[in-house]
């Protein structure tokens, strides 16, 4: 048996929070994925040691607090247009590592526009596509994502296609663009999926800034509380639901 | 050196753009400001001064590269008339709000809606009262010629990153289309990395190298923080207020009458007093330079002089409500304007300053 001043030694550590990370208690709801992505982001730029020249986008959303936990510089965009403010840093300044992250309404409603094109220029940014199928600070209402038959505060009865459309794939459609040179969709509700995804978001910050075009990954999320599911529940019931029509894995990768 | 040339006025902001050595350029395309990214792509700079120029999928789009390029300390500028700079009302706000310089060209034409695309004034109300949500207000100046097209390029950059706030050039059709003979002002290069650490270090985004971070943002959920940020704005507003009023007065010494009018209008406001002046008329022409901060202070100094003030306007009557606000109510205040893209002569300006002296007597 080791004492306690044996398993503290350094090369007894397996796991320690990464300097990025801030001290701040994270607001999200338990069972939230937004906490994990952080904590993967924030491992990704002390792996890769870019503390020092990386910028984040803030969208609007419940992600609008995340200058908070990670220790870069930090600009908070309107609503869906971080992929125009990335654009806007990143041309002015190729040294940086700039990332915008978003939600599905910041990026596939409001912002379809801008991630479009910015993608369709080959922007060299990396796009962090939080996906839950729901808007989670607003209350619980309809997302692009929201899958058919899903219940939400603006679809009580469920999402039906003829008065809602369907339920929108931002994925395969950047896929198509010229511009994007990575194109993945993760998740974070196991932990061989965390690993999966921080190994994804490496590669994507690390062909943005080789110049490579636009990396864009997508991370399908849980939002328990707009779900209205524990957490638990809420993982099951996206790898039931949410990976079926969203399923896992590289659509590009040039 | 600096170097005379015949422009336009819009090719003239490109070319000032490049010499008071801007960043970024993000615009897109619209009637009648579209030679100012036209002659931008022609000349290259990016191939110079290194400065970027690009094309964005809207006004939408331009607005907020301009807030990215903001954020990080650069000069960055877009440009663009009445509907799109509607389109860019969220960003201003959001500029406003995150205390970030910039220059917006706005050579406004006739709306409401798509309207039409000749010379309008329309867009006062939208330029000076802030042209988005929240209480701010953006620095406008008004050029009533090409050559203040390029000096107040300089101005409103100069003036951008004084106050950290952004600044608009208003302009109309007319300055925008019309060729005059302009001296250009010798280039002025671009901030080095370490120039701009220095100026803008202390809040730009541009990685956090030997110090704290900085976040650009206009968020605030604690009300009581919120409202001291919003008093600490419009202690802001009034130094600019106080510091940066800019106006010509052109024979108003022993004026009767003022016609008051800026961009445009005052360039004919300006032929009208010389046609009232040969008829015995004391006309002078008062042109603000500085829509906001708005010349009250010295417009009210004249009032006791005065029988009554005439305004110009390409439009249904925007600034005579800040004349009327400078002067109180003891003058008579009239409004003349033609709108929707029509152009008034000086006769017409001549005859409606008639009518007010009329009434007065």
């Amino acid at each position: 048996m080791m004492n306690t001043e044996e398993i503290i030694k350094p090369e007894n550590l397996v796991y320690a929070k990464s300097k990025t990370l801030t001290d701040a208690p994270m607001h999200y709801c338990p069972g939230c994925s937004h906490g994990t992505v952080h904590k993967i982001l924030a491992e990704v730029i002390d792996d890769l040691g870019i503390q020092d020249k990386a910028v984040g986008i803030a969208p609007v959303g419940c992600a609008v607090m995340l200058y908070s936990y990670l220790d870069i510089d930090w600009v908070e965009a309107a609503h869906g247009r971080a992929p125009a403010v990335a654009t806007g840093i990143k041309r002015t300044n190729p040294n940086l590592h700039v990332f915008a992250y978003q939600g599905d309404g910041d990026l596939a409603a409001i912002g379809t526009a801008e991630i479009v094109h910015a993608c369709n220029r080959g922007e060299n940014i990396t796009i962090i596509f939080i996906n839950n199928g729901i808007y989670g600070m607003t209350g619980g209402q309809m997302a692009p994502t929201t899958l058919l038959g899903m219940k939400t505060a603006t679809t009580p009865q469920g999402r039906q296609a003829d008065l809602n459309g369907y339920p929108f794939k931002a994925l395969e459609l950047m896929a198509q663009l010229p511009g994007v040179s990575y194109a993945t969709r993760q998740a974070v509700h196991t932990p061989g999926a965390v690993r999966q995804a921080k190994r994804a978001l490496k590669k994507a910050v690390e062909k943005a800034y080789a110049g490579k075009g636009t990396s864009f990954v997508e991370v399908v999320a849980t939002c328990s509380s707009g779900w209205k599911l524990s957490p638990t529940e809420a993982n099951r019931w996206m790898a039931e639901n949410m990976l079926p029509f969203y399923p896992l894995g590289d659509l590009k990768d040039e | 050196m600096s170097e005379l040339r015949l422009m336009k006025g819009n090719e003239v902001v490109a070319e000032a753009a490049i010499r008071c050595g801007c960043d970024a350029y993000f615009g897109y395309p619209i009637t009648p400001q579209s030679e100012v990214m036209e002659t931008l792509m022609e000349l290259r700079p990016w191939e110079t001064t290194g400065m970027v120029a690009l094309q964005a999928e809207s006004e939408i789009a331009s607005i907020n590269m301009v807030y990215g390029a903001a954020s990080a300390g650069k000069r960055a500028m877009t440009s663009s008339s009445s509907p799109g700079v509607s389109l860019m009302a969220e960003g201003l706000s959001y500029l406003a709000g995150a205390e970030l310089p910039c220059l917006v060209v706005n050579v406004s034409r006739g709306g409401p809606g798509l309207g039409t695309i000749q010379p309008s004034q329309a867009d006062y109300f939208m330029a000076t009262k802030g042209g988005g949500h929240g209480d701010f207000h953006l620095i406008v100046l008004a050029p009533s010629s090409v050559q203040e097209m390029h000096d107040f390029v300089f101005l409103a950059f100069d003036l951008a990153f004084k106050y950290r706030n952004p600044a608009m050039i208003l302009a109309d059709g007319v300055i925008g289309q019309m060729m005059e003979k302009v001296e250009l002002h010798s280039p002025r290069p671009r901030c080095t990395d370490e120039e701009l650490q220095k100026a803008v270090g202390s809040w730009a985004v541009t990685g956090k190298r030997h110090r704290s971070r900085n976040i650009i943002t206009s968020v605030e959920l604690d009300p009581a923080i919120h409202e001291k940020f919003n008093q600490k704005l419009q202690a802001k507003y009034a130094e600019i207020q106080e510091k940066e009023v800019r106006y010509e007065e052109l024979l108003c010494d022993d004026a009767e009458y003022l016609i008051a009018a800026y961009g445009i209008s005052a360039r004919i406001g300006q032929k009208a007093v010389e046609l009232l002046r040969a008829e015995g008329v004391k006309a002078g022409l008062f042109r603000p330079i500085t829509l906001y901060p708005f010349p009250s202070k010295p417009m009210a100094a004249r009032a006791g002089q005065l029988k009554g003030i005439l305004c110009v306007e390409l439009s249904a009557g925007q600034m005579i409500e800040d004349v009327r606000l400078a002067v109180g109510n003891c003058l008579p205040t009239a409004h003349f304007g033609r709108n929707g893209g029509i152009i008034h002569s000086p006769n017409e300006v001549v005859a409606a300053l008639k009518k007010l002296k009329a009434n007065c007597e």
